[in-house]
């Protein structure tokens, strides 16, 4: 190793003119400390009245009081339960299965309750869809523990009671329907076969009411194509796992397209597994796209095509798939690509699959035509998903008439329109001049605030409800706690307006039981949380002309620019937005928390003026672009993004909230005010500004440099014919002047451990199937009460996360490339340049998500540099830490090689500088019992959920028998989180355990092995099937 | 003890010679009619004591083998009854005798004779006493030691004295040109050295054993809201600990009684009969006023036998409290491993205020793991890794802590 190569943190080490650099090499603190500012201000230090001798004798009686307060005691009052419910034992969890239906995530979930407070979310297996809970569905628990959540009804501003509210309506709805003056209930997307019959029964009732969906981020060209082309207003569902060949044009379909909970048939085809004949099958995925989304990086071949080009790529797949000639409009290589990717559609048949997220009717007819040309298995139409059915025109009609005066009554649940809405000015307009509004709200937010009367409601863990989110698959909401404060469900108002003496969990189990159950037990139902009915709904084709819609599309024009708005993993469509878990959640592509920005690609942010830089103490900032579209403008700071499309630059919907906010939350800027007619493309004009913007970015270091041993990765032809050696090497070193593996037990210069006594806990994670979705941060988050520390301290790299998904690009066009590259230096002067080359990421770089949280080390660097020994190893494999005894030497973070390990710098609970969940009584009540909240000063990290493993090892003592095959699977939260099977946990040495089998695989490789730690995480070598093009 | 338990036996004796059998109706009545009656007190039904009187016997047999029968035949007296007490029948029970009848209601009107229950309660005080008398005599020895130092100095002094004043010692003075010893002590560098050495460490150890003690609440026994006494219920009532804190079988917390587990006894019972302690206070209506209390928290009408719903949670002070960062099981300690409750919190059946008996310190839970070996019997989990480990280590049977019992992440996450 001994080569004059040169290491450095920053590329700008490189320019050797830059002031900074010296400054860095010279100067320990950078920035002027602030102790002059202090000492400086001569008026007021002379001002002050306190001396030396009084600072002293403060100092010691503060001291001596201290010391004696803490001889004594607190006194601890427990207070039992007057009348105990029989299901409750005090320290055991009770787990109710329930589902989310927000309006933007639908999910199928288990609740775990502790003492009658929900704690944590996990997913539901025995749901057949829907069934994973991603980053917010994890976070939506602390939601309910919102302290700016509504505590009851209000009238203007003022709290009034439900009896005022009721009477009130129902004296309005009634005058209403003697003048026949039209009322709208405009309501979020309900998948609630319950709560339509509901809202028919209500127009019964009042025949003046008009009911209209409104998705805040629409799906309606997607239902209004499939309602020309099958003639019914849904969406189709799709199944990956059939495909062998997947087409996205511009659709994140691992993200939140079409409602998301596309990952599981996803990953069931991108594992390859070697059949009888030592060949491995993984489906091959095609992303066409101009952001960076999480589907783009998982792609095996992501073409970057502005908004436009997206039109014309798609009209020629049909084309060249139904033989229909579109002229070419596309530069030359992208047009053979485009070619490929046809080809490829043709050769798979019926295992082929193609999606759209282009926000026009006739892209959606065109993905719904090629998939009945190939005879798409993946492609379900017959299988409706219902979570999407919001209607753009109703909307602007709405709009319109709220301003012309022909709607005078309106009623809103689960929306925000006044935040929404791109034209949120008329919806305001046009709702004051309404004779009533009512807005269901669980925050009194900007809608909420402009709306005459707004009824509390409950979070959904306080509510009942029913779900059809796929046709013929229904599940159950329960509630898991009484409800807070006083709240009350829109579904219950109805029935109240509608003189009905039912409330609404009556009306649904009247309902299941005479429309749905067909004889199976309620009881059953509400305990597994899902019924599937055998009903199947038959669609039939319409016929249409699509050569018309191929035209049209292939028609596009560019004006300039483009800019496409899209939803980020963190925050989605903003509900969630006072939620510290997901603004603390760095994105999972640009790693960035706490903001959103305009992400630009590289020549583009050259051209406009646009910049990122690193400041001296390695944190990312940013200038401003001043972005307009349709005569609105924002101020946006700028991310340059690799893999952005050349012309076109991206936006993230669900920031710039500011009412029922705490401050700390209030970031970035709202993306709806750009989000005109409905459509995510939108030409755009940008200028630069000089301001500059501080991001809190977790990960400054972009490309792999060529290291191959953290990200190994191969493609399929060679993984399924050549030898493990070539593909999955293990670092040799030289012993005795012969070449011997790193691993071999002679290198080692520890005696192993005998690990085959009782468990010996292993962590499988397979990088083909991670997608970077991040439940199992929010999951950690949650399980582990890992503190938010605030957009500053993430800023100084004091994040907490006990888990994080690295994310890496490659500097050539394949990492592959990358490592060659590395492997050819030679001498100093060309490590010098090359290492500078390999700093840039690609213009379209491949990606990898690497989850890395404690690799639990056999050979534990922190355990053997902690001065008090409070790491420590434990027989079942785990590195323990025991915060009571560290003194926060922070000796054992500098000694780990996986940079894993959190330092506590502040205390974050009970603290009014960070004003989070833990600083109030509300927010604290999410906090798992099982494990301690650590306090300042102390050391911490990853356990491997310890306080599960043994909850699940005592289990089995007390029921005094050994532990169940796949008992062990869900214990890490993590791992339970990970609804496509990326993490899997277990015990290694139970032969017949999950992770044992994977163990055996030739995939598998421990991260930076050289260092001959020994981890007890492995890693699956990722695979690409990228043989082909 | 020992004279109370004579007592006991003469009274016991005394009773099983009468006749009817007081005894034998005594535990017929508990048996049988104790959910519902009383025997000076309404309950469900009505006081038994002097029913014998208002009814006639052959009544009272039918009555009790079968009084739904009675009222269905239109029995004036079994219907005025029937009414009385809301029209709840009574249980029918044709398996008792008129014997066993007659010993039952010969048990409701026997009043026991009121001089033993006084010599039993003079026996105990004589008990304690006898404890205070030890206390006494050690004051009163070390009392006349003092006083023996005392005299024997003054002897001392006088003698010295008297020696001076006699001339007689001649000795001494030469002595006194010579270094006083607190000088001499001063000049010998060595011993300064090591009587410092020697008062550092030891202060040092002091000042230690003393830190040590900060936060051990060993023997904390605060006064808690309502006066409830463990020797009455575990003690002379023998009711089982898991009784009142079942979840500590399953959970890893023992569990404070919710009220409703008090209350299915204390539906029945009102009022305290037992034992007293006139010395401290504890007297019956002492005990029955707490009774009252928990009627008060649960929100229980004693005169309509029914809930009011209007109820005032108990906030009892907790005594063994862990630190945060200590994860304790008690499933693990007591369903597991089979210890009794006693190991580590003490007599409890013996304490009428409920304290803390073990220190709950780190070193007190490491002492017993090292000491303690596995419950291994019948417990298939251990089976395996107990045969391989015990090979590994060459003993017979593992201790807690060579099952991994001391390792720092067991407890502590």
């Amino acid at each position: 190793m001994g080569n004059h190569k040169k290491y450095w943190k920053s590329e700008i080490e490189l320019s050797s003119d830059d002031k900074m650099i010296d400054d860095i090499k010279n100067k320990e603190f950078v920035d002027k400390l602030p102790s002059d500012l202090f000492l400086s201000d001569q008026k007021h230090l002379q001002n002050t009245n306190t001396n030396r001798r009084d600072f002293l004798k403060y100092l010691g009686f503060s001291t001596a009081a201290a010391t004696l307060a803490s001889c004594e005691g607190p006194v601890n009052r427990s207070i039992p339960y007057v009348v105990q419910p029989e299901r409750i034992i005090p320290g055991i969890a009770n787990y109710y299965a329930t589902s989310i239906a927000d309006g933007y995530d639908f999910a199928n979930v288990l609740v775990k309750t502790r003492e009658g407070r929900p704690i944590k979310i996990e997913n539901n297996s025995k749901a057949e869809v829907k069934s994973s809970a991603n980053a917010r569905v994890q976070a939506s628990v602390l939601s309910m523990y919102d302290s700016l959540r509504l505590k009851g009804p209000m009238h203007e501003g003022k709290e009034t009671n439900w009896n005022e509210l009721n009477k009130n309506i129902i004296d309005e709805l009634e005058s209403m329907k003697v003048n026949n003056s039209p009322v709208v209930l405009l309501t979020q997307t309900f998948a609630s076969p319950s709560t339509s019959k509901i809202i028919k029964d209500f127009k019964r009732k009042y025949p003046n009411v008009k009911h209209i969906i409104y998705d805040a981020i629409s799906e309606s060209t997607a239902l209004d194509a499939f309602e020309i082309a099958y003639g019914q207003r849904a969406l189709p569902s799709y199944d990956f796992s059939y495909a062998d060949v997947i087409v996205s044009v511009g659709a994140d379909f691992l993200g939140d397209w079409q409602g998301g909970g596309h990952d599981l048939g996803y990953v069931k085809g991108r594992i390859p597994m070697k059949d009888k004949k030592n060949k491995a099958k993984m489906s091959k995925h095609f992303q066409l796209e101009s952001n960076m989304t999480i589907s783009g990086a998982n792609a095996d071949k992501r073409i970057m095509l502005t908004p436009t080009q997206q039109k014309i790529a798609l009209a020629k797949i049909y084309g060249y798939i139904s033989g229909y000639s579109v002229s070419t409009k596309l530069p030359e290589n992208i047009d053979l690509s485009i070619k490929k990717v046809a080809e490829s559609l043709i050769k798979a048949g019926e295992k082929g699959i193609i999606i759209t997220g282009i926000d026009d009717v006739d892209a959606h007819l065109l993905t719904y035509a090629i998939n009945d040309l190939l005879g798409s298995l993946s492609y379900k139409k017959d299988e409706l998903s219902l979570i999407r059915k919001g209607n753009d025109k109703e909307v602007l009609k709405l709009i319109k008439d709220l301003n012309n005066g022909e709607v005078k009554g309106i009623i809103m649940c689960g929306v925000n329109p006044v935040y929404t809405l791109a034209n949120s000015d008329d919806f305001i307009s046009g709702i004051k001049k309404a004779n009533f509004s009512v807005c269901f709200s669980m925050k009194n937010d900007e809608t909420a605030g402009t709306s005459k009367w707004v009824a509390a409601t409950p979070h959904y863990f306080e509510s009942w409800g029913d779900n059809e989110m796929v046709s013929s698959n229904y599940s159950l909401t329960q509630p898991t706690i009484r409800p807070l404060f006083d709240t009350m469900q829109f579904q219950d108002c109805l029935l109240k307006w509608m003189d009905s003496d039912m409330n609404f969990y009556d009306f649904i189990k009247d309902n299941w039981e005479t429309n749905i159950l067909n004889n199976t037990g309620w009881n059953q139902a509400l305990h597994d949380g899902v019924f599937k009915s055998k009903d199947k709904k038959q669609i039939k084709k319409l016929s249409y002309n699509y050569n018309v819609s191929a035209n049209k599309l292939s028609s596009s024009e560019s004006l300039g620019l483009e800019l496409v708005l899209y939803s980020k993993t963190g925050l989605g469509d903003g509900q969630q937005a006072n939620n510290p878990w997901l603004q603390e959640f760095p994105d999972p592509i640009t790693r960035v928390s706490w903001d959103n920005y305009l992400t630009v690609s590289k020549s583009d942010a050259k051209e406009l003026g646009l910049k990122n830089y690193n400041v001296s103490n390695g944190a990312l900032d940013s200038n401003y672009a001043n972005i307009t579209a349709k005569g609105i403008s924002l101020k946006v700071p700028v991310i340059i993004q690799p893999g952005q499309a050349k012309g076109s630059v991206g936006l993230a919907f669900g920031y710039g909230k500011t009412n029922a906010m705490k401050k700390e939350m209030q970031v970035g800027v709202n993306a709806y005010r750009l989000y005109h007619n409905f459509n995510s493309f939108q030409s755009v004009e940008i200028e630069s500004s000089d301001d500059n913007h501080e991001f809190a970015c977790v990960q400054l270091h972009n490309t792999l440099m060529g290291r191959g041993d953290i990200i190994k990765e191969t493609n399929l032809e060679i993984f399924n014919t050549k030898d493990v050696e070539k593909w999955n090497s293990v670092t040799k070193v030289s012993l005795n002047h012969i070449e011997t593996p790193v691993n071999s037990p002679d290198v080692d210069i520890w005696d192993e451990f005998d690990r085959s006594i009782g468990h010996h806990f292993n962590l499988s994670i397979d990088l083909n199937a991670c997608t970077g979705c991040g439940a199992c941060v929010i999951a950690c988050h949650a399980e582990n009460n890992v503190p938010v520390v605030g957009k500053t301290e993430v800023r100084r790299s004091r994040d907490m996360h006990w888990l994080r998904i690295d994310r890496y690009y490659s500097s050539k066009d394949s990492f592959e490339e990358d490592n060659n590259k590395k492997d050819a230096i030679s001498g100093l002067s060309d490590s010098l340049s090359v290492f500078g080359e390999m700093e840039e990421p690609s213009t379209n770089p491949q990606v990898v998500f690497q989850p890395v949280m404690c690799q639990h080390c056999n050979h534990a660097p922190c355990e053997t540099v902690c001065p008090v020994a409070a790491t420590s190893h434990g027989r079942q494999g785990q590195n323990h830490m025991a915060y009571n005894r560290c003194v926060g030497t922070r000796y054992c973070a500098n000694n780990c090689p996986y940079k894993v390990r959190r330092f506590n710098w502040f205390l974050y609970n009970n603290n009014d500088e960070f004003d989070f969940n833990m600083n109030d009584d509300l927010g604290k009540m999410v906090l798992n019992p099982d494990v301690v909240v650590r306090s300042r000063g102390v050391m911490e990290k990853c356990s491997f959920c310890i306080q599960s493993t043994q909850a699940v090892i005592l289990k089995a003592k007390r029921e005094g028998r050994t532990v169940n095959k796949g008992e062990f699977n869900d214990t890490c939260a993590c791992s339970a989180a990970c609804s496509t099977g990326a993490m899997k946990f277990g015990d290694i040495n139970d032969k017949e355990s999950e992770v044992s089998v994977l163990k055996e695989s030739d995939r598998v490789y421990h991260l930076l092995e050289s260092v001959g730690t020994k981890p007890n995480v492995f890693y699956h070598v990722k695979v690409r099937n990228t043989d082909e093009t | 003890m020992t004279i109370f338990a004579c007592i006991l036996f003469l009274f016991s004796f005394n009773i099983s010679a009468q006749d009817p059998d007081i005894a034998k109706g005594k535990s017929l009545f508990n048996a049988n009619c104790a959910s519902c009656h009383k025997v000076n007190k309404k309950l469900i039904g009505p006081a038994l004591r002097g029913v014998y009187e208002e009814h006639e016997k052959e009544w009272l047999y039918s009555w009790v083998r079968n009084s739904a029968a009675m009222i269905k035949s239109g029995d004036p007296d079994a219907i005025d009854i029937y009414e009385e007490y809301n029209k709840v029948a009574m249980n029918s029970f044709p398996q008792l005798s008129n014997e066993d009848i007659d010993n039952i209601f010969a048990y409701a009107d026997y009043i026991p004779p009121k001089p033993a229950a006084v010599s039993t309660v003079s026996s105990n005080a004589e008990v304690t006493s006898s404890g205070s008398t030890n206390d006494v005599i050690l004051i009163l020895l070390s009392f006349v030691l003092i006083v023996l130092i005392i005299l024997l100095v003054l002897i001392n002094k006088t003698l010295k004295n008297l020696l001076i004043q006699n001339d007689l010692i001649t000795e001494e003075k030469n002595n006194k040109k010579g270094i006083p010893i607190g000088k001499a002590f001063i000049q010998n560098e060595f011993l300064v050295i090591v009587s410092v050495v020697i008062l550092l460490l030891s202060s040092t150890y002091f000042a230690f054993q003393y830190m040590l003690q900060i936060g051990v609440d060993q023997g904390y026994m605060p006064i808690q809201p309502i006066h409830y006494s463990h020797k009455i219920h575990a003690g002379d009532n023998q009711i089982e600990c898991q009784y009142c804190h079942y979840s500590a079988k399953k959970s890893k917390h023992s569990g404070i009684p919710s009220l409703n587990v008090c209350m299915n006894c204390h539906e029945n019972i009102a009022e305290y009969n037992g034992e007293e302690d006139l010395e401290k206070g504890y007297t019956r209506d002492f005990y029955t006023n707490e009774i009252k209390k928990l009627y008060k928290a649960v929100g229980w009408d004693e005169n309509s036998q029914s809930y009011t719903g209007e109820t005032e949670p108990v906030k009892w002070v907790r005594i063994h409290n862990l630190p945060d960062f200590v994860y304790f099981s008690h499933a693990q300690h007591v369903t597991v491993a089979g210890l009794d409750c006693q190991k580590c919190h003490g007599p409890v059946e013996e304490m009428e205020v409920l304290y803390q008996h073990s220190p709950l310190t780190m070193g007190w839970c490491l002492n017993c793991h090292k000491e303690t070996n596995i419950k291994v019997k019948d417990n298939e989990y251990y089976t395996k890794i107990h045969e391989e480990l015990s090979k590994k280590y060459g003993v017979e049977e593992l201790t807690v802590a060579q099952m991994g019992g001391l390792e720092c992440g067991k407890c502590h996450y």
